[in-house]
Order: C-alpha cells, then sequence, then structure tokens
C-alpha cells in the first residue's frame, strides 16, 4: 500500500534535522468581525509536502494566500527562509512591508490557483515565459528554452502557441503549474487545484503534481479535498477547524488513525 | 415664401469653408489624444487610498463633468490669464486642446475605469504570485486586457468630440463653423454656409458612427466566438 511507503516520512523527521523554510508565529486573521485564524503556529521544512484539509472556512486557503502576500496577517509574523514577510527593518524598528521588501521575499513562493488565472492575453508559451524574463531579468532565449521543457513535461509540448481559451480545465491547470514551475520556487503553494476542473479532468493535474512531489526539492502545501491524494503524497497532513489546527501529523496517523471527533465527522462526509 | 438658396454661393462657399476642416480634425484629435492620456491620470488618480485624495479628485471630475465645456473654454481662454500668479495665457488653439480634452478626459477615465474592473481579481493576484512589480502588473498583465474592451467605446467619444470641436470658434479657433460664419457674414448667405458646415460634419461622422459599430460587433463577436471555442474544447478535454 502507498500509505505504508510514507509512514515513516512524517512531520518529526524533517524538523530534527533541518530550519523550518517557513515559519507562522501566532498568525491572527480576521476579515471584518470574523476570526480565521486564531493563533497559528506552523513551521515547514524544506522540501516538506504539507497537505491542509478542512471543512471550508477553516481558514485553510488563508493560511497559504497570506504566504503568498495575497492577504495581510491581522496580527503575528510569518518567516520565510529567515526573512520577515510582512515586516522590515527601518531604523531598527520594525515597520510594515513595503512592496519592494514584499517583492523581494516573496520570490521563493510560487503558486497555483483554484481558477488557474492564466494570462488570456497571452499564448501557452508567453504565459509561461514572461516571468521570468521580465521579473528574474532572465535572457530570453534561456528563459524560451526552459519553458518550453517545462511544458513538455507536463506534456503540453504542442500548445505552446495555442491560448488559454483553447485548452480544457485540466490543461489550463497544467499550464499554470509550468508557469510557477519555471520561475524555481522553493515554496508552491497548491490552493484547490483541481476543485473547479471536471471529474475526469483531475488525475491528469495530480499526475503532474505527483511528479513535482517525486522531484523533492521543493516545499509544497496543498490545500485540497483529495484525501486519496494527500494520503499518498504528503509527509504531513493538517486538519483545520475552527481557525485551529485541530490534527496533524503523517497522512496515516491523521487520515486513519486519529479519533479527533470534527475530524471523523469531516472524513466521513468525503467517505460516504 | 420662396427660399433664399443659391447654387452657386454655395460652390463658391465650399471650398472656402472646407480649408478650415485640417484645424477641425487636427483639433479634435489633439483634444482626444489629449483626453486618452490624462484619462489614465484620473484613473490612478482615483485609486489613491488616502481619503482627503480620493474625495478630492471625484468632487473635481464631478465638477468637470457638472460644467458645460463651453464655459471651461471660456474660463481657460478669458479668465485664467487673470488670475494672479498661476495665470498662463494660452493660444485659442491651446486653450481649445486643453479644455476639451481635460473635460472629456473625465469620461475617458470612466472608461478606462469600466475595463480595469472588467478584469478578473485572479490576474492581478496571479501576477502577485509570478512576482510582477506593480509597473509590469498594468503594462504586462492588466492594461493589455483592460483597454482592447473599450476600444469601441473610445471610438463613441473620438465622434462625440468632434462633433463639439466647433466649441472653440468662440475662443478664436479657426475651424469649418468660423469660416462659414465668416463667409456668411460677408456674403449674407448664412443658409448655404451653415448647411456646408452640416454637410461635412454629417459626412464624416455618419461612416465613422458605422465604422465603430462595425468594430463593436466584430469584438463582440470574436469573444463569443473564444468562449463557445472553450465551451466545446473544454468537452472534448
Amino acid at each position: 500500500m502507498v500509505e505504508s511507503l510514507k509512514e515513516e516520512n512524517n512531520s518529526s523527521a524533517f524538523a530534527s534535522n533541518m530550519e523550518p523554510i517557513v515559519e507562522y508565529k501566532n498568525v491572527h486573521k480576521s476579515f471584518g468581525d470574523v476570526e480565521v485564524l486564531k493563533g497559528l503556529d506552523l513551521n515547514i521544512f524544506p522540501g516538506e509536502k504539507v497537505a491542509l484539509i478542512g471543512p471550508s472556512g477553516s481558514g485553510k486557503t488563508t493560511i497559504i494566500r497570506m504566504l503568498m502576500t495575497l492577504e495581510q496577517p491581522t496580527s503575528g509574523e510569518i518567516i520565510v527562509d529567515g526573512k520577515n514577510l510582512w515586516h522590515m527593518e527601518k531604523n531598527g524598528k520594525l515597520v510594515p512591508a513595503n512592496e519592494k521588501h514584499l517583492r523581494e521575499v516573496r520570490g521563493d513562493i510560487g503558486m497555483v490557483f483554484q481558477h488557474f488565472n492564466l494570462f488570456p492575453h497571452m499564448t501557452i508559451l508567453q504565459n509561461c515565459m514572461t516571468a521570468p524574463i521580465q521579473v528574474q531579468k532572465e535572457d530570453k532565449e534561456g528563459a524560451k528554452k526552459r519553458s518550453i521543457e517545462m511544458l513538455e513535461k507536463v506534456g503540453l509540448g504542442d500548445k505552446l502557441d495555442n491560448y488559454p481559451s483553447q485548452l480544457s480545465g485540466g490543461q489550463k491547470q497544467r499550464v499554470a503549474m509550468a508557469r510557477a514551475l519555471v520561475m524555481r520556487p522553493k515554496i508552491m503553494l497548491f490552493d484547490e487545484v483541481t476543485s473547479a476542473l471536471d471529474p475526469e479532468l483531475v488525475g491528469e493535474v495530480l499526475e503532474v503534481i505527483r511528479d513535482i512531489a517525486e522531484e523533492g526539492e521543493m516545499a509544497m502545501v496543498l490545500v485540497t479535498h483529495e484525501m486519496d491524494f494527500a494520503l499518498e503524497v504528503a509527509d504531513r497532513v493538517i486538519f483545520l477547524d475552527d481557525g485551529v489546527i485541530a490534527e496533524e501529523g503523517s497522512p496515516r496517523e491523521v487520515l486513519e488513525e486519529s479519533d479527533n471527533e470534527r475530524l471523523q465527522q469531516f472524513l466521513y462526509r468525503f467517505r460516504s | 415664401m420662396d427660399i433664399n438658396w443659391k447654387w452657386d454661393m454655395f460652390f463658391e462657399a465650399f471650398p472656402y469653408i472646407l480649408q478650415g476642416l485640417g484645424v477641425t480634425v487636427g483639433l479634435t484629435f489633439a483634444c482626444f489624444l489629449f483626453a486618452l492620456i490624462f484619462g489614465f491620470v484620473w484613473v490612478f488618480l482615483r485609486r489613491i487610498k488616502f481619503k482627503p485624495v480620493n474625495w478630492l479628485v471625484t468632487w473635481v471630475m464631478e465638477f468637470i463633468r457638472s460644467t458645460p465645456p463651453l464655459i471651461q473654454l471660456f474660463f481657460i481662454y478669458y479668465a485664467w490669464p487673470m488670475v494672479p500668479g498661476i495665470g498662463v495665457s494660452l493660444s485659442s488653439f491651446e486653450s481649445a486642446i486643453l479644455g476639451l480634452g481635460i473635460h472629456f478626459s473625465t469620461y475617458i477615465g470612466e472608461v478606462y475605469r469600466s475595463g480595469i474592473e472588467g478584469v478578473d481579481k485572479g490576474q492581478w493576484e496571479a501576477s502577485t504570485a509570478l512576482n510582477f512589480s506593480t509597473r509590469q502588473k498594468w503594462t504586462k498583465i492588466i492594461l493589455p486586457q483592460a483597454i482592447p474592451p473599450t476600444i469601441p467605446m473610445l471610438g463613441n467619444y473620438l465622434i462625440i468630440m468632434f462633433k463639439e470641436v466647433p466649441l472653440a470658434s468662440t475662443i478664436g479657433v479657426v475651424g469649418i463653423l468660423a469660416l462659414a460664419e465668416t463667409y456668411g457674414t460677408d456674403n449674407f448667405r448664412m443658409l448655404e454656409s451653415y448647411t456646408i458646415v452640416a454637410l461635412i460634419f454629417l459626412v464624416l461622422s455618419y461612416p465613422s458612427a458605422i465604422l465603430i459599430n462595425k468594430l463593436e460587433k466584430k469584438m463582440n463577436r470574436r469573444f463569443n466566438k473564444k468562449a463557445a471555442l472553450q465551451e466545446s474544447k473544454g468537452a472534448v478535454v
């Protein structure tokens, strides 16, 4: 069974011998009067694959959106590779980060979205090569070559000059992954990347994620409703409920052995 | 009562009045260009989140749109030079560009805004995730998507502006209307002169309107085609 292979590869294996690449320190996030995260403490280690599960509104998407700087924490700190993400030092004091600081720190992070968010006015190839050229100042030929390789890797080498509107949902999501990967992030975030897909297209997208995960170097955080996939790919599964981590551990501990009642209720709904 | 219409005068007046066409059309495009550029200024001023600035900008735009362009022209040409300190005396042509340009830039700015708001929020998020700079987000991602759908609307404003440009004759810009006035008063042929002006406007505006209508339909078709294609491909995998 797949889960037995992952058994010993749990969070403690990562914790014991490495510095975390991402640290959340007592992070709170409110939207208006609603507090969606109530003091999150979480470390993610280089190369670790973390699956975030939980009912909708439990704050799991907010966790990765704050890391991608799409949402600002109400309080607390997020440290990325030793650098404070949302604060910077100015005259010896910590002040809210400006755009320049955010750009420096988030350069190591990539994200794939539920609704793909491809650029509709660009071809598939342009979607992938624009950021390396514009943001990372890579030379055009190099960026193009790497983009083509990446698109071939996700099985879309024959679609380079097509526009996103000409692709299926599964193909779009694979382009979105290639686009994020050419930026060579150290941390990749996946925000319910299969939720907007027709059921028969989910497999091809999970296939690509599985391939990326097997290469191993990148830390990956997956917000997902695909429990079987989490069991197979993740090193650690975190169950969020009502703004706090209600359960965490190896996929097997969380998905099969936990007796947390809320978790049982949540899983029951997926397995019925 | 017989209409006092003289064809020979009509044909004599026509080439004379037509001499002003270059100025009228030139002024139209100059105003339009000014409005296209200045429209962006409004868009960006309105995006400043600092409340007092935001209120001020909204209020100024409202003020400009709620006062007649004719009065704005008079103000810029006759009154502004009298203001001590900041007063500048401009030629009639410059005053017209500034006055009509600013007036219409407030409308053009709204057109841009509608285009920008039409761009999906996810496009901003994806460009943040790819770490584009603010400038790159605008120039590479947002504006290339926001502006093309507004082109028919901008074209409509070009025609509207063309028809407003004769206002500039009141501050001494010698376009077709001013020449018609001169010819008409000198020769007592108001009927022929103004008919010629009306004809010239009709001949230029109407085909332009049809052209823009076609353009609009073409763009709609393009978007519908895209959507249809998307649906069929989505179903096939």
